[in-house]
């Protein structure tokens, strides 16, 4: 049996528009999320590489996730849309800055974690790491979907956008190695 | 206090007394981001502006929360009012603002080198770190000790017709908040929104 590296068969389909991270650029562009502040993740590279491209986003690094969701917050008070792209590992830092902040002052945030620790994770605190993330999430009953389908994904992005903007309530949308194809050991 | 380093002769000032001075320059509806603890409840006693925003946790994010006002609204000038204490826990968000360098955001530091709050512990720059060397460290070259109230507002006034970001560091004694944020996060936020005219009140 030839065993599966690399991508997943989703993850391989086509390249700009019609893959994953074409879909999530234009599903931000659609619903006017402008600003896109993240702490990198091999898996995000594309597209943050697509959305630094282009001149509709102001896209940056930051130093940690909370950070992120700092700016996120003061734009969207200051009435522009935001969204926060990290990894799993990242997500473990937001518990304080989701209970503190968001959730309390009705802040639709809006969250892309690129997750590792699942399905063929080889660095073993990930695979801990992501265990913690849809307990903290559950904790706070908040809103998240794990996005493993092509064919599901702009459908997911873009009614959970719109449901975070209009509940006033953070959302985390998780972008599954089944879709993304992950991060697999580097020889 | 890191105020025992060389930090020149600046005056150890009050933070209320400093609050109420920048509040007083305020002529164009500026934004005003307090943080955590004392910081804001100064910002509340010096009299409630529709474009104040209260911080209620998240420590060390007012100068995050800052930026992304001052992003969405590059014609408002921004004010950031953080403690030493909380600009310790998100030191790296001031590279982030030197990196992208907008020009109407202003960063207040009230460096009493203590955790007043919880009970005035040393914090641990305190006497070892200068929060202006590390601003400038950090890129923000616009950074700068108040030597006393006065050259306090003139930093202020030179700030605001500034085109890039700048940090004041204030000496301040280990005196309480002289006044108590009412806590209603949903309320703050909603103020704020209509502060900035980003909505109407219902």
């Amino acid at each position: 049996m030839v065993i599966a590296e690399g991508t997943s068969p989703q993850a391989t389909q086509g390249t700009g528009e019609r893959s994953w991270h074409g879909i999530v650029l234009q599903t931000l562009k659609r619903n006017e999320i402008s600003l896109v502040p993240y702490v990198p993740d091999r898996v995000l590279t594309p597209l943050i590489t697509s959305l630094h491209a282009d001149p509709f986003f102001t896209t940056f690094a930051t130093a940690r996730e909370e950070e992120a969701v700092g700016i996120v917050s003061g734009a969207w008070m200051g009435g522009r849309r935001g969204a926060v792209l990290m990894q799993t590992s990242g997500f473990a830092t937001l518990a304080n800055v989701l209970a503190s902040l968001a959730v309390p002052y009705q802040i639709p945030l809006i969250m892309f974690v690129s997750e590792r620790g699942t399905l063929g994770e080889f660095n073993y605190g990930q695979s801990l790491v992501c265990r913690t993330m849809r307990p903290v999430l559950d904790s706070l009953a908040l809103e998240h979907h794990t996005i493993t389908r092509f064919d599901e994904l702009e459908f997911i992005a873009d009614r959970s956008i719109k449901q975070a903007v209009t509940t006033q309530a953070p959302v985390a949308l998780i972008l599954n190695p089944l879709l993304t194809g992950g991060k697999t050991f580097d020889k | 206090m890191s105020a025992k380093l060389n930090t020149g002769n600046t005056k150890v000032m009050n933070r209320f007394d400093v609050t109420s001075r920048l509040i007083a320059k305020l002529e164009h509806e500026e934004a005003v981001i307090g943080g955590i603890g004392n910081t804001n409840f100064d910002l509340w006693a010096a009299g409630h502006r529709p474009q104040n925003f209260y911080m209620l946790g998240s420590m060390g994010l007012a100068f995050p929360i800052a930026l992304g006002v001052a992003l969405a609204q590059p014609d408002r000038r921004v004010f950031a009012l953080e403690g030493d204490g909380s600009l310790l826990m998100q030191l790296g968000a001031l590279s982030t603002i030197a990196s992208l360098k907008p020009k109407n955001l202003i960063m207040i530091v009230m460096d009493n080198g203590i955790y007043q709050i919880t009970g005035a512990q040393p914090t641990p720059a305190a006497g070892v770190a200068d929060i202006v060397a590390i601003a400038v460290g950090s890129g923000l070259s616009n950074s700068a000790w108040a030597a006393d109230e006065e050259d306090f507002e003139r930093l202020v006034e030179t700030a605001m017709s500034a085109t890039e970001p700048h940090l004041i560091a204030v000496r301040i004694d280990d005196k309480p908040g002289v006044g108590t944020t009412r806590r209603d996060p949903v309320q703050i936020r909603e103020r704020f929104m209509h502060g900035l005219g980003v909505r109407e009140p219902l």
